[in-house]
């Protein structure tokens, strides 16, 4: 006999496991309530079924596509027509920018295309000798005007630079800023129109960077710079630890963004392209 | 948040004094839109569990339900609690031996390098002569940005580029503190992961070496629910002092900095609010409070 109800105590577990990933109260209900709606309409039978159920449910929040064509290629390809790809990598403070600019100029450089970065943090100490050091492990150019200068001018000056030495990606880095610093984020929407004065369509892809052990605040990170920067794509760090970023399924529900890239360390080569259903499978790791 | 949570009370409350049955029951409900609140602001759910079985108690003790007021009684009842958790009042850091050593460990990018040219600079303010180690050999450029830092607060960097090892850094670091007469040694590491055994066992073993006077855990006040995960496992390796909070500037309610304090009862003695060296507050308990709670 089947039932159509699902169990108090299972759906308490569920919900224990969602929180603990940092879901977030509000997704974690609407993921139950769908749940039990599929529940009360397929008749549940076994805990089998409902976690295939779940990890269907889960996945389905993720976001697929922005709507635009950049997104329906395979990850760590570059669109043909699009030449230099231009990509800037925003985020708060310390989540992984300047490290995934790197390990993502390895996989693109791997890949036999020419890559320049450009750096953009001009700001935090050392942060152009912490990108110029990536550059030389994977051995592409860095375009540089040092510390303290006008972050808009350093990207105008890699994108033209890019285009003249035939590079098909330029990426650029900026510093890290918080989200409620009103005057860090206008500045990023300058350095996008900056760069459109030499490619009308630079950036794009703008890349918001979140740090897997966040907690609810990267909803707020995300409507921010979604705000100034229309962001096109995530990616979510420090995934090789116990955090298991779990807010971004919220996020990548409401925005309609999806999640490319995931950080697995700090070596050049922990960045892998996101696997939906791996991401869900590790909330039920233990 | 919480003054939707405060008017979600009040208006609970008033529900049910109109229906004359107010009972233990009535208050569960209550109850559980608080939980709800604390959880979206980063408090590891389980602690929340913990503080709202206690604020229940308190508040049946308290009679909040005949209270004129239930709602914001039990606000109060809330906030009192988080406090009392939190330490009741601020806990200076202990800069006891000659030289008084601080070693400074934490997840990548929480904020270690900048809180530690920022502590250089808090000490040296009142007349101590500092040193600051960089014993972080992983990251690009680690060094280079510990030493812009040291030169900002006008603070010697001690640093050894081509030594790959950290415990050899720290020892030749004290050495040469004794040797130029410093008063204080704050030491620099790389980030870490709790789950990376190789280098965990790398700063228990700086920490061996240094027999430090201070551990300090920094803590990102934007992480989520692994909080717990993280400091329980820093804290058995290190048994750490204090906990530094950081990037307490922007908008996160911080309540990774309850959930620490419940499960590992250490301090937490600093909050960073800021880039620049001198964005660094001590930690009041009471506004922490206010602040989880979105008040
Ligand atoms: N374990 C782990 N560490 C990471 C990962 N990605 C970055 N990190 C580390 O996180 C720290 C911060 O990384 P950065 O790349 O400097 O971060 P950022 O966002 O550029 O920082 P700011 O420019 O200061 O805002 C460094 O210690 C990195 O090695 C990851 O996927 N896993
Ligand atoms: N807004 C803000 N930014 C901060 C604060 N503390 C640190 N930061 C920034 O956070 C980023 C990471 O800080 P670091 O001091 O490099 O962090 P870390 O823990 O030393 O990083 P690793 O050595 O890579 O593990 C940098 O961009 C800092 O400027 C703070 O209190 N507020
Ligand atoms: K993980
Ligand atoms: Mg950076
Ligand atoms: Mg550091």
């Amino acid at each position: 006999v089947g039932k159509t109800t699902v169990d108090e105590d299972v759906l308490d577990e569920l919900e224990d496991v969602l929180i603990s990933s940092d879901v977030g109260v509000e997704t974690t209900v609407k993921i139950i309530k769908r749940i039990e709606a599929r529940v009360a309409r397929d008749k549940y039978m076994g805990t089998d079924e409902l976690d295939t159920i779940l990890r269907e449910e889960i996945a389905g929040l993720l976001s697929d596509s922005t709507g635009t064509a950049i997104t329906e290629r395979a990850d760590f390809e570059l669109p043909a027509d699009k030449k230099p790809y231009v990509i800037m990598v925003v985020g708060v403070n310390g989540v992984g920018k300047t490290t995934t600019i790197g390990k993502l100029a390895s996989q693109f450089h791997k890949r036999g295309k020419k890559v320049v970065l450009g750096a953009g943090d001009t700001f935090r100490a050392a942060a152009v000798d912490q990108l110029k050091l990536w550059g030389d492990r994977v051995g592409v150019p860095v375009i540089s005007h040092g510390m303290n200068t006008d972050p808009s001018a350093v990207a105008y000056d890699a994108v033209k630079k890019a285009t003249e030495m035939g590079a098909d990606v330029v990426i650029i880095d900026t510093a890290g800023r918080l989200h409620t610093k009103v005057n860090l984020m206008n500045e990023l929407s300058k350095i996008k129109r900056v760069m459109q004065k030499f490619i009308p369509d630079a950036p794009h892809e703008v890349l918001l960077v979140l740090d897997g052990s966040t907690g609810q605040n990267a909803f707020i990170q995300a409507t921010e710079f979604t705000r100034v920067t229309d962001v096109t794509a995530l990616a979510i760090t420090k995934l090789d630890g116990t955090a298991k970023g779990g807010v971004v399924i919220g996020i990548s529900d409401q925005f309609r963004i999806p999640v490319k890239y995931i950080g697995v360390g700090e070596k050049i080569d922990d960045l892998q392209t996101f696997d939906k259903m791996e991401f869900v499978d590790s909330f039920f790791k233990k | 948040m919480f003054e939707n949570l405060q008017n979600k009370l009040d208006k609970a409350f008033k529900t049910l004094k109109g229906q004359g049955r107010i009972t233990e029951i009535n208050v569960a409900a209550t109850i559980k839109e608080v939980r709800r609140a604390l959880t979206d602001a980063d408090v590891n759910y389980k602690v929340a569990k913990d503080v709202t079985d206690r604020v229940k108690q308190k508040a049946l003790d308290r009679k909040v339900l005949i209270a004129v007021e239930p709602g914001q009684l039990f606000v109060k009842i809330v906030q009192e609690e988080l406090t009392d958790l939190m330490g009741s009042e601020a806990k200076p850091i202990n800069l006891k031996g000659d030289p008084a050593i601080i070693l400074i460990a934490g997840l990548q990018g929480s904020g270690k390098t900048t809180f530690s040219g920022k502590l250089a600079a808090y000490i040296k303010k009142q007349g101590k002569n500092v040193l600051l180690v960089a014993a972080d050999i992983y990251r690009p450029a680690a060094i280079d940005q510990l030493k812009v830092l040291g030169e900002q607060v006008g603070v010697e960097v001690f640093a050894e580029p081509d030594n790959k090892n950290a415990v050899s850094i720290v020892t030749n670091a004290l050495a040469h503190a004794k040797r130029t007469n410093k008063k204080v040694v704050i030491v620099d590491t790389a980030g870490r992961l709790a789950v990376d055994e190789v280098m965990m066992q790398e700063i228990e073993d700086v920490k061996k070496a240094l027999n430090p006077s201070e551990t300090l855990f920094v803590v990102d006040s934007m992480t989520g629910q692994d909080a717990v995960n993280t400091a329980k496992t820093f804290n058995d390796r290190l048994d750490f002092d204090g906990v530094v909070l950081t990037k307490l500037d922007g908008d996160s309610r911080g309540g990774a900095a309850l959930s620490i304090r419940a499960v590992v009862n250490k301090p937490i003695k600093f909050m960073s609010t800021g880039e620049k060296m001198d964005a660094l507050d001590i930690f009041y308990p009471d506004r922490m409070a206010s602040r989880i709670l979105g008040m």
